[in-house]
């Protein structure tokens, strides 16, 4: 009964998206105050509905009702409560559903902040993502079903991939999601301002928090994931340019791209149609990354030989998007014409600099991801891209980047005179030049002891001193504006939120440079067959293997292993990295074993039994007779905890800044209606 | 020339240099770094590279898999069964790779013509096929 309740309540909040979408738009075009009033109670009542809907099917998971087929799929009766709940976006049907929830809630969030904003705006905002909506609800009532039935309905369940029975991985879609959907927000502040014929410095104002706010969570989703892939797939590595982690990088790429230019159309009133765009853009490519990880089309482009509903149905979804919105750009092409001068030596060549480099990276991963998708689905072969190709663009591209951000910071607005910018920036050249070099001989003779004269001390050299100069012309900055005070604490009160959220999210950047480049060069990985009570050296650790025993969890068995870390003839921690054997989806699973610090890891993890048989759908009770001999990895990888770090350094800068007073939109209109007030009474 | 269009003309010349250096650069690695995907059979027959690197996949050969004692050096066959490719790894073989389980080996053909993989993948759940590997079985099935 439960299921089909929630079925039922899918197909209401449908009712609801239609409501709230072609009424106030009619409204809008009409000047009906009645129908554009509609857009708000109807958004609250699809929220309602898309709430209970997954509730029911929340309810279905926890009641282990196995005659619901997603429920049978992706559950067991063995399965921990934890995932249980996180087992209901586990997998295609329920994950669209949680894409339709959270479209819901942040439809609801725009309904409950927008109280500053006029009321026609708003309905259009509400009324695009209104459609976006009912094509999500739409795809999943005619072809993703979660609330599916099936007959007979098995005794137990198949069990969650073991994979996603982990916390991260659990909380990483719909973090992702967040972000995602987000940036429809963005999308739909772009079309609504189409649609009006109107784009303006304050319009920019209305939608900088929306994207802020999504950026933030993407940003988070992403590191999480990264972060997963490293403790969970078991190998050490943090980034592999999948198709799926490019899926998700590409949108963030564009949105910060986004967000730099609508600082710029917030501020200087132009960039318009760039900004436009770039909204365009980032919800597209988040549109499809989510088909491209959710349709199957990554497994096989000819999966859709046997199920092509879903994929006609994205490519169609994508294409009313995309084209829609660039038919209506066209249309409008007029309210972007710029009156706004600047000169070529400004900040805001370099933003638009910023903002082309960011969609170009983003580019060239599209292009390595769908390459291979395109030359199957015309049956010219197979083909994968590596990942050199994506490394070899990320780095030139990359280092104009960082560059770019200590200038673009430092130069003035609409008109800079090259010598005073030279000026500016002599002193953070020579002291980044100074500083990262001395840092990076420290670390290269003292921590990595590698020899001075290799190609690793050049990289570390030139990734230490971009991170230097982000952080002194950012440091820079701030001191600037001190300079002409006497009480230097009340100037600091006086800078606005938002350049110290600016500040923050840049030294992220700078942190996340030197994780990745300080990790990819001087992390070491061994794979060694160790039996008990051997050991292994490894960047000045000796690692002893202590052997092998059983361990029972609530739905798998495993081999757990003892492995003693000590440095300089002392202990330092005990770890016990696992194999484990799922028993209903006859996976085996490595949960590796890691000593986590700021500055280093040390992660272990158990290969296989060496010297039984390679059928690793058993494990064998180790007996007398097996020599205990396993195969082991053992990494060293240095400031990988900084590349996370330098995401969360970003994300906490984004929301400092987002929570500067001058999005407080509710405020600004009390301050207008005073105005007005005053104006009227003549006062 | 008016000076408005002169630094438009700048802006937009150095944006098309820049691209344009960019999207060579891209295209040239990209070139270098497709990996073209060949059957046990095409291998045997000499269509692979024997100079860069490629995919091949198969089934794992019952009874193939020899380690060496001393060290994690592993190697194994893999057949589209019509042929076999020898492949040779010295890594942790990955937790799914099982005998007569479908894997996909990344790697080069060394002087002697032996494979030398640098990487094996055997993703997704124990009844995942490798498309291309189900393509190609079903190639030679029909042969």
């Amino acid at each position: 009964m439960i299921p089909e309740l929630g079925n039922i309540a899918l197909i209401l909040a449908l009712c609801m998206a239609v409501i709230q979408s072609v009424l106030p738009i009619t409204g809008t075009f009409t000047n009906n105050q009645a129908l554009i009033r509609l857009a708000r109670p109807a958004a609250s009542l699809q929220l309602t509905f898309m709430v209970i809907s997954f509730a029911c099917l929340l309810y279905a998971f926890i009641t282990h009702d196995f005659s619901v087929r997603y429920v049978a799929e992706n559950s067991n009766t063995r399965l921990p409560f934890i995932y249980l709940v996180s087992g209901v976006w586990g997998a295609h049907e329920g994950s669209l559903l949680l894409w339709a929830l959270v479209l819901s809630i942040w439809t609801m969030m725009v309904n409950l902040f927008s109280r500053g904003i006029p009321e026609d705006m708003v309905a259009r905002v509400l009324a695009v993502m209104g459609l976006i909506s009912i094509g999500f609800i739409l795809f999943i009532l005619l072809t993703s079903n979660p609330f599916a039935r099936q007959f007979p309905v098995p005794i137990d369940g198949f069990d969650l991939n073991p994979l996603l029975q982990d916390p991260g991985l659990a909380i990483h879609p719909p973090m992702l999601y967040m972000g995602y959907v987000g940036f429809s927000v963005a999308f739909a502040f772009a079309i609504a301002a189409m649609l009006q014929g109107k784009l303006d410095a304050a319009w920019a104002r209305w939608a900088r928090p929306w994207t802020m706010a999504s950026w933030i969570f993407l940003t988070l989703g992403i590191a999480l994931g990264s972060w997963w892939a490293y403790y969970e797939l078991g190998w050490g590595g943090w980034w592999f340019w999948d198709p799926v982690e490019n899926a998700s990088f590409m949108p963030w790429l564009v949105g910060t791209g986004l967000l730099h230019s609508l600082a710029v159309t917030d501020k200087r009133n132009t960039f318009k149609a760039w900004t436009v765009l770039l909204s365009v853009l980032a919800f597209s490519l988040s549109l499809l990354g989510t088909f491209l990880v959710r349709s199957g089309v990554l497994t096989s482009v000819h999966a859709f030989a046997s199920d092509p509903a879903r994929g006609v149905f994205i490519l169609i979804f994508l294409v009313i998007v995309v084209g829609g919105s660039l038919s209506l750009f066209a249309w409008r092409a007029s309210i972007f014409k710029n009156n706004v001068r600047f000169n070529l030596l400004s900040r805001e060549t370099f933003m638009l600099l910023n903002a082309v480099l960011f969609v170009v990276m983003a580019g060239f991963i599209l292009l390595g991801t769908l390459y291979p998708l395109l030359l199957d689905a015309l049956n010219m072969g197979k083909v994968s891209v590596g990942p050199p190709y994506f490394n070899t663009i990320f780095i030139p591209l990359g280092i104009p980047i960082v560059l770019i951000l200590g200038i673009g910071i430092t130069a003035r607005w609409k008109q800079d005179n090259g010598s005073r910018l030279i000026k500016a920036l002599r002193m953070p050249m020579i002291l980044s030049v100074v500083l990262g070099t001395v840092t990076a001989v420290v670390l290269v003779r003292g921590v990595f002891t590698a020899e001075l004269a290799s190609f690793k001390f050049i990289g570390a050299e030139l990734a230490l001193i971009l991170a230097w100069w982000i952080v002194i012309n950012s440091g820079k900055l701030i001191t600037d504006r001190l300079k002409n005070r006497d009480n230097k604490m009340s100037g600091l009160q006086l800078i606005p939120r938002a350049v110290y959220g600016m500040t923050v999210a840049h030294i992220g950047v700078a942190v996340f440079v030197v994780g990745i480049i300080l990790t990819s060069l001087f992390s070491i990985e061994k794979d060694v067959r160790l039996s008990n009570n051997s050991s292994v050296e490894l960047a000045g650790y000796e690692f002893v293997f202590e052997g092998v025993r059983n361990v029972l969890g609530p739905n798998y068995q495993a081999a757990e292993g003892r492995v003693l870390v000590r440095k300089d003839d002392k202990d330092l921690v005990l770890l016990h990295p696992q194999k484990r054997y799922y028993p209903v989806k006859q996976n085996t699973m490595t949960e590796a074993a890691i000593d986590a610090s700021l500055w280093r890891d040390l992660f272990v993890a158990l290969g296989e039994p060496l010297g039984g048989s390679p059928d690793k759908s058993k494990l064998e009770p180790l007996d007398k007779s097996n020599t205990g001999a396993w195969s082991v990895r053992v990494y060293y990888k240095p400031f990988i905890r900084w590349i996370w770090l330098g995401a969360l350094i970003m994300s906490i800068g984004g929301f400092i800044s987002a929570t500067d007073k001058r999005y407080r939109v509710r405020k600004l209109a009390k301050q207008l209606n005073m105005q007005d007030n005053e104006v009227a009474t003549g006062a | 020339m008016h000076p408005l269009r002169k630094k438009r003309l700048i802006i937009i010349s150095l944006m098309v240099a820049g691209i344009a250096t960019a999207t060579g650069l891209a295209l040239y690695s990209f070139s270098q770094n497709l990996m073209f995907y060949y059957s046990p059979s095409e291998v045997v027959a000499g269509k692979a590279p024997t100079t860069h690197a490629f995919r091949v996949g198969g089934l794992v050969l019952a009874g193939s898999v020899k380690r060496d004692p001393d060290s994690v050096r592993v190697s194994f066959d893999v057949t589209d069964l019509k042929q076999n490719v020898t492949i040779h790894y010295d890594n942790i073989l990955p937790d799914l790779f099982r005998e007569g389980q479908g894997i996909i080996a990344l790697g080069k053909l060394n002087a002697r013509g032996e494979f030398i993989a640098d990487d094996v993948l055997a993703k997704h759940d124990e009844k995942y096929m490798p498309p291309e590997v189900q393509a190609s079985l079903d190639a030679a099935k029909e042969k």
